[in-house]
This record gives structure tokens, sequence and C-alpha cells, in this order.
């Protein structure tokens, strides 16, 4: 294949590569370090919040309206004085929450459309791609906006929609990966041997999926987070008193000039959430090369 | 036939990265006269196609280090300039690769990558001229409808065209060297043939000296007059073509000699060798 | 050219497809338009008139071929709060979201295309290395929150423009254009990112391919490699982000602007949902889903163009 001239090279490379994995074990690589740091500690604050939080998200106070970072609230306080770490901590719940659903929805559909297209090919797979490209004609934004109109604003109007939102990439990328793997050889094989044809999609080809899968999940979380944060944003979620991220930076700056600190709570939150999870796709893709 | 025209002498090319350095080239020593063909025989990992690769100036500069000399046209090819370099590159000193199928960039016309050599050191040149010349040598190489080959792409020929294309794109200029880095490995044996006449037609033709490198001896017996056989890195054997593959001094050379398949099946020895003789 | 026509032929079926959706939506969901439009004050006999002259009593597939039709002529409904022809309300819209998707658009490209390339050509080097661990961060802020930063330190800190002081295309051109500056980079800053992060992988995988070696063989130099044979090899996996980026763009748009007070598309979308005006939201909708998909169609067109080995 490759010329004769890098043979040496690629005897370097295997040596390299051989040393490295020896040294650091072969799941190590920086992205997946700081993903998993930063991905563990925004969940362990979501578990904790769940049972606790210094004050309760929903509980005003008068007197204590928009006050900057203080030992006593580590993130300010709101315009009506609520603590702004307890509802960051309820918010990223609920955040979290969605993004789970959006992906579970969107990545359980999408695999199964992309496998049953991508292994049978033909009319069906025609007839069903023309449905997915028409659905990602509608931005995932635009079709959360779009359902929300025709139904109402709450947490699982969103889940559905932006789930909805998210089969065509799933279901497109594990079609191409079907289309590929359905004419190699041990599908071949195990077609010989009589396995039916749920049987090498789900335990043949799907195995093979799998790595290309879990970065697109990952992937798909950063994503959710962000059209999660982008809605709740203008106003679509969850709805007061209940505390939502994106809502409480639109509340943020209209007070930005008198209390600039209460947007960097909700703000670097999200940042971090999508970060994590984007460091975490990133190293996935790098340990699979 | 006496003028030399290329000289490389202790030719040392070394790998270097963050651990062991590695060296995969010793002591490579070398000489082409005008208009000759030399073959350089070897097993994968040989060497020969590094030292093929360091005449051609393609190896890079940072990460490996060179020692020696590949002298031509009065320059340390390894030293000198990269200005002056890229003026021998494509004009005086040109190569073909192992592989016609991804050698060939997919995305540009085979007229424009025929012509890119003439573009390059010829800029005085018009897009006529450099077409008409461009096109003469497609049909030169022996493809049929030039002009419409001129049109297409890459993906739209079979291998052995894309070499003659590609052997077409270096023979552009009329260089005085052309290193065939293993041409024929990735066509098929009729292909080969084919391939290995027209290496040999454009030597006689335009008396370009051609550094022929293969793993197939029974190819570089076939074309080359002299030859070089490398091992690990370094020269074990070297003589005129004849002389080696009749009386090899080396136990590695026999072996590679008596690994031929079918030697007196695919070359009618008698007319071979005496082709051959008249060569060296 | 068969290509073309086959691309066409495909894009005219989703957009079937899209308008069957939407109009199913927007019909059967939301209920009887007639009651809607009448109030409470409307008398049945009233109503079942409306709705004859509506002509909701005929077949769904008759419903949906007036609409589609009279959709292409340009008539997008009535507004059932304003009482007004959708497209007029639209019509002064539509420029304010168009220039900002697109003045985004241009940014995102002259922003990522330079760095991609410069990041790729010194890979590992340590300004690659701090424009991509940048990138990524950046790619991880959401626009609507640079959007808030942005207002915060270039508006009220620097001044170098009045936050919500918005100044509409007839009032004045320069000044139009101005304000959404701000925004348009708010709007563009990830997706440079990320394409910046695209282009460069691509770049690095091509400049790894075999013809590279050919074309340094004949002489050319770094650049001559880069710009006559890696670039047009590296744009190809970067043309189908670039269109999907700039479908993404409208929609991001919309939220970018209610951050910076911007009166294009995305407030009377948000009203019109919280009034439950169908026609509005209908029209909108399809006006995007239409736009994404000629997007669509033109990167495909641009990708034969680029990659001769697209067949068909």
């Amino acid at each position: 294949m490759a010329a004769q001239d890098t043979e040496a090279a690629r005897r370097m490379n295997l040596r390299k590569v051989s040393e490295r994995k020896k040294f650091m074990g072969k799941y190590h690589n920086a992205y997946m370090t700081a993903g998993c740091i930063i991905t563990g500690i925004i969940l362990l604050m979501v578990l904790v919040g769940i049972f606790f939080t210094p004050y309760d998200p929903t509980q005003m106070d008068a007197s204590a309206k928009l006050q900057g970072i203080s030992l006593k609230h580590i993130m300010g306080t709101d315009h009506m004085g609520r603590d702004v770490f307890s509802r960051v901590l309820y918010g990223s719940r609920v955040t979290l929450i969605i993004a789970t659903g959006t992906v579970a929805i969107g990545a359980g559909i999408g695999t199964l459309i992309g496998a049953l297209t991508g292994f049978y090919g033909g009319i069906f797979d025609e007839i069903m791609m023309r449905i997915i490209d028409a659905l990602f004609a509608f931005p995932s934004v635009l079709l959360a906006l779009v359902f929300v109109s025709l139904f109402s604003t709450g947490t699982y109007e969103v889940m559905i929609a932006l789930g909805i939102a998210f089969i065509p990439s799933f279901a497109r990328i594990v079609r191409s990966e079907f289309l590929r793997c359905r004419n190699m050889d041990y599908v071949e094989s195990a077609r010989i041997q009589g396995a039916s044809d749920l049987r090498i999609i789900f335990m043949h080809i799907m195995p093979n999926v799998r790595g290309v899968l879990l970065s697109s999940i990952l992937i798909g979380f950063n994503n959710a987070v962000l059209a999660e944060a982008g809605l709740s944003y203008l106003g679509i979620g969850s709805q007061p008193p209940y505390a939502s991220l994106g809502k409480m930076l639109s509340d943020a700056q209209q007070y930005m000039f008198s209390a600039p600190a209460y947007v960097l709570g909700p703000g670097i939150v999200i940042i971090l959430m999508v970060l994590g999870f984007s460091f975490l796709g990133e190293g996935v893709r790098k340990v699979q090369g | 036939m006496s003028e030399k025209i290329l000289t490389v002498s202790d030719l040392q090319i070394e790998f270097h990265d963050h651990q062991l350095p590695e060296t995969v080239v010793y002591d490579f020593n070398l000489e082409v006269e005008k208009g000759e063909i030399v073959g350089i025989v070897g097993e994968s990992g040989s060497g020969k196609s590094m030292s093929a690769l360091a005449i051609a100036g393609l190896l890079s500069r940072h990460s490996m280090t060179k020692s020696g000399q590949i002298m031509y046209d009065g320059q340390n090819l390894l030293t000198c300039d990269r200005k002056v370099l890229r003026s021998y590159q494509g004009k005086q000193i040109a190569m073909i690769f192992q592989e016609p199928m991804t050698s060939l960039n997919p995305v540009k016309r085979i007229g424009w990558q025929v012509e890119e050599s003439l573009r390059i050191h010829m800029p005085q040149m018009s897009g006529q001229e450099r077409r008409q010349k461009a096109v003469s040598m497609l049909e030169t190489v022996g493809l049929h409808e030039p002009q419409k080959v001129y049109e297409m792409y890459p993906h739209e020929l079979s291998g052995g065209m894309r070499q003659r294309v590609m052997i077409a794109a270096a023979m552009i200029a009329d260089p005085e060297i052309l290193i065939a880095d293993e041409p024929t490995t990735a066509l098929d044996v009729t292909v080969q043939a084919q391939i290995v006449e027209l290496l040999r037609r454009i030597n006689r033709e335009k008396g370009t000296s051609i550094i022929f490198i293969s793993h197939d001896l029974s190819l570089v017996r076939q074309l080359c007059s002299r030859v070089i056989v490398m091992q690990n890195g370094r020269i074990v054997e070297t003589g005129a073509a004849g002389e080696v593959f009749a009386h090899p001094q080396q136990e590695y050379t026999r072996r590679l000699i008596a690994a031929i398949p079918g030697v007196d099946l695919s070359v009618p020895r008698g007319s071979r060798q005496k082709e051959m003789q008249k060569h060296v | 050219m068969r290509y073309v026509l086959k691309k066409v032929l495909m894009m005219a079926l989703t957009l079937v497809v899209v308008s069957v959706c939407v109009f199913l939506a927007f019909h059967i969901i939301p209920g009887d338009p007639a009651t809607r439009l009448l109030g409470t004050q409307g008398t049945p006999a009233q109503v079942e008139a409306l709705r004859e002259q509506m002509g909701l009593n005929d077949p769904l597939y008759q419903q949906y071929f007036r609409w589609f039709t009279s959709l292409l002529h340009g008539d997008l409904g009535t507004s059932y709060v304003y009482s007004q022809p959708v497209a007029s309300m639209l019509a002064s819209k539509i420029p304010i979201t168009f220039s900002l998707a697109m003045m985004s658009f241009v940014f995102m490209i002259l922003i990522s295309i330079p760095l991609g390339i410069y990041t790729a050509r010194h890979e590992n080097g340590m300004a690659d290395r701090i424009i991509m661990t940048v990138n990524q961060i950046i790619m991880a802020i959401p626009p609507f929150f640079s959007g808030i930063l942005i207002t915060y330190f270039f508006g009220m800190i620097l001044h170098l423009f009045t936050p919500g002081g918005f100044v509409s295309y007839d009032t004045s051109a320069g000044g139009f254009f101005a304000y959404l500056i701000f925004p348009a980079i708010a709007i563009a800053l990830p997706k440079a990112a990320m394409a910046t992060k695209l282009l460069r992988g691509s770049v690095v995988d091509e400049a790894a391919k075999d013809y590279t070696r050919t074309a340094y063989s004949r002489g050319n130099t770094v650049n001559g490699v880069l710009y006559r044979h890696v670039l047009k090899n590296a744009m190809i996996p970067v043309i189908t982000f670039i269109g999907m980026a700039l479908a993404d763009m409208v929609a991001g748009s919309i939220v970018i602007e209610q951050v910076f007070g911007i009166p294009g598309i995305s407030r009377i979308l948000l009203t019109s949902i919280s009034n439950r005006d169908y026609p509005v939201v209908e029209a909108i909708i399809m006006g995007i889903a239409m736009l994404v998909i000629l997007i669509n169609f033109l990167v495909d067109v641009i990708y034969r163009i680029i990659d001769p080995r697209i067949s068909d």
C-alpha cells in the first residue's frame, strides 16, 4: 500500500505508540482527562444539588437584591434576592435532564432508523432519507419553537422537540456506518451461518458502530445543552419561579450595569457543561484514532 | 557514455524523533552517467526508496538528518539553498512514484498537472504552447486521444494510464534524470511490461538517465545496465547488471535472484541478455 | 447536468415533504381557525359560514393544494391577531434578519479560512496550540452569552456601540450595518471556531497525501503546494459544514436578535408564538425550511464543482 520509503517511519511510529501506551495507558489523553474532570464536577454539583442547596432556589429576599459575589452568596443574588448559586444548581439539573432526554430520543430513534435504512437500502431507505432530509431542514431551536407553539412550553415539550430535531444527525451517521459494514466479510459469514437480519444488525454490526455512536452521543449532549440554554433564554422551557440557566441570563442581562456579577454564574456553568462534553467527545475521537 | 551527472557519496539518513534516532540508510554511494539506467533493488525497508527521495530532494529537512553529499551540477543538493534545489526539481530531476492512484491530485485536470513543471520553471511560456506540449507528451507516453485525456480527471483513468500520465508530467520539462520509485509495483503484469518498455524508449530517444528502483529483479534485469543491491540500509553489492546477475558475490543477492519466480519463463534469457550486453 | 437535475428533483421532493409536515402540523393540531378568528363572540352559524368561506370544509388534500399554491404565489395568509396579510408584516423584517445572518456568514469565512490555513501550516507550533485551545473554549460559549458579554464590554464599558440602539436601514444604511457588526460577531464566533478546527484538520490530512509529494517533486514551494494543490481538496469536507453553519446562523440570529434588541424576524416569531398567531409562525417556519433546503442544494452543486469524483 504505502510507499516503502515510509517503512522505517512506520516502524518508528509503531514504537512511539506502544511506548506511549506503556507510559500513559491507552485511554489517556489531555482532552479525556479535562473532559472527565469538568463533567465530573458538574455532575457532582448537580447530584449534591438534588439533596442540598445553600438556599431555597425560589425563596425571595427583598433585602438582598442583586448582591455581588460574597461568601454568603458565592454567585451573588438575583433581582429578587434569590441565591444565584442555588438557582444555578437547580437550573443545571433541568438542563442536564433535558439534554439526556434529547439525546436518548435522538440517538435511540436515529440509530434505529439509520440501522434499518443502511442495512436494507432500497425504496424504504429512499423514503426515510427524504423524511430525514425534510426534518433536517428545521434548525433544532426552530423545531423546538414550532413544537412549543403547537403544544405548550414545558420541560417535556422542549425535550421531545429537541429529541426529534436530533434524530436526523444520528440517523445519517449510523446509516453511513451500516452502509459501510453491510457488505463486509464478517456479515457475510454470519449470514452463511444462518443468522437472522435482526441478529446481524444488533449483534454483529452494531458493536462495530459503537465507537462512532459514542462520540456522536457526547457531541449530542454538547449541542443539546447549547440548544436548551438558547431556548430557555427565549423563555421557553421550565417556567418561573423555577430556575433555568438561559432565563437567568436573560434576567441578568437587564441588570448587567448594576450587577455585572449576576451573568457570570449561569454563563460559566453553561460553558463548563458544554466544554466538558466537547472535551469528552474529542477525547473519545482521539482514542479511536 | 562517460559523463557523470550525479554523484552521491557517503549518504546517511537518520530519522530522529523524541525518543531514539534510527538510521535507515548508511554509506550510500551512487554515480549516474548521462543516458544510463541504474537499478536499485532490495526488499521493503532496505532504504532504496529513502535514498531516491533524498536525491529528489523530497525528504523533510526537519524530521531527519542527512550527511554525505549529493552532487549535481556543482551543487550539494543536501545543503544547497532551497531555491536552487527547487530550480532543479521537475526541471532537471523528475520523479515518478509507486502509487499512480494516489500520486495525482484528484481534483485537478490531467492537463493542468502535466503542465505544472512548465508553469513553474518556464513561466514565460504561453498557455497555448504549454497545452500543445502537454498534449504531445501525453501522446508520446502512449495515451490514445491525448486531447481528451488532457481534459480528464485522474479517477477517470486506469492505473496504467495514470502512471503514463505521471511519466508525461515528469518528462514534460525534459529532465536530465528521471527517478522511478517502484513505478510498476501497483500495476498488473501486462501493464508493467508496457511501462518498462516506455521507460526504455524514453531513455533511448531522449537520453534521459533513469534511476529505477524496484524489488522486482526480473524488471531490473530487463531494463538496467548497472545494479545496486541494498539490504537493511546498506549497499551489499553493486556492478554491471549482467555481471551481478550472472555471478552474484553476496549470499543475499543470490537469494534474491533465486527468489525470482520463473526467471526463465518470464524473460527469454538469450535475447534479453544480448540486449543488456549492448547497454553495458 | 444529470447530477444537478437529480438534485433539483430531490430538493423539490424534500420541499413537498416539508410543506406537508408544516401544513398538517399547523392545520390539524391547533384546532379550528374559524373559531379562533371570530373569537368568543362568533355564533355557530357565523363560524360555519366562515369555515365555508375559508374552504375548511373541503377535503384536506384540496386545502393543502390551495395553501401550497398560494404560498408559491407569495400569499402567506392572514394574521389572526393583526388581521393583516402575513407577507406585508414580514416584508420589513426579512432584510434585517437576512443581513444579520449574511454578515455573520461573511465573518465566519473571513475568520476561519485564514486561521485554519495558518494553524495547519504551523501544526503543533506554539501559535497553533494557543489558537486551538482558545478555539475549543470559544466553541463552548453559546452565542447569546458571548452576545451579553459583548454588550457589556464593547457597549457599556468601551461605548463602541449603543446597546438597544438599533438603527433601521431606512434611516441610515451605515448605522444599520454598524449596529449589526457586534451581533454578527457573536453569531459567527463559535461557528468560525468549528470551521477553523475542521479546515485545519482537513489541510493537515491532505498535506500528508501522496499527491503533495508529487507536487514538491515538480519544484513547487510550500505555498504552491498549499494553495494550488491542498486547499481545494481540503475544502471538500469544510463545504458541508459551511452550508450547515449558514442554515444554523439563520436560526441563531433569532436568539441573538433578542440579545441585542434587533427588531427582525425573531420578535415577530416569538410574539406570534405566545399569541398563537399560527399563520405568521407557519410562514416563518416554512420560509426558513425552504431557505435551508435551498442552501443544501447549493452545497451539493458546489460539491460537484469542486470534487469531480462525485458521479451521476
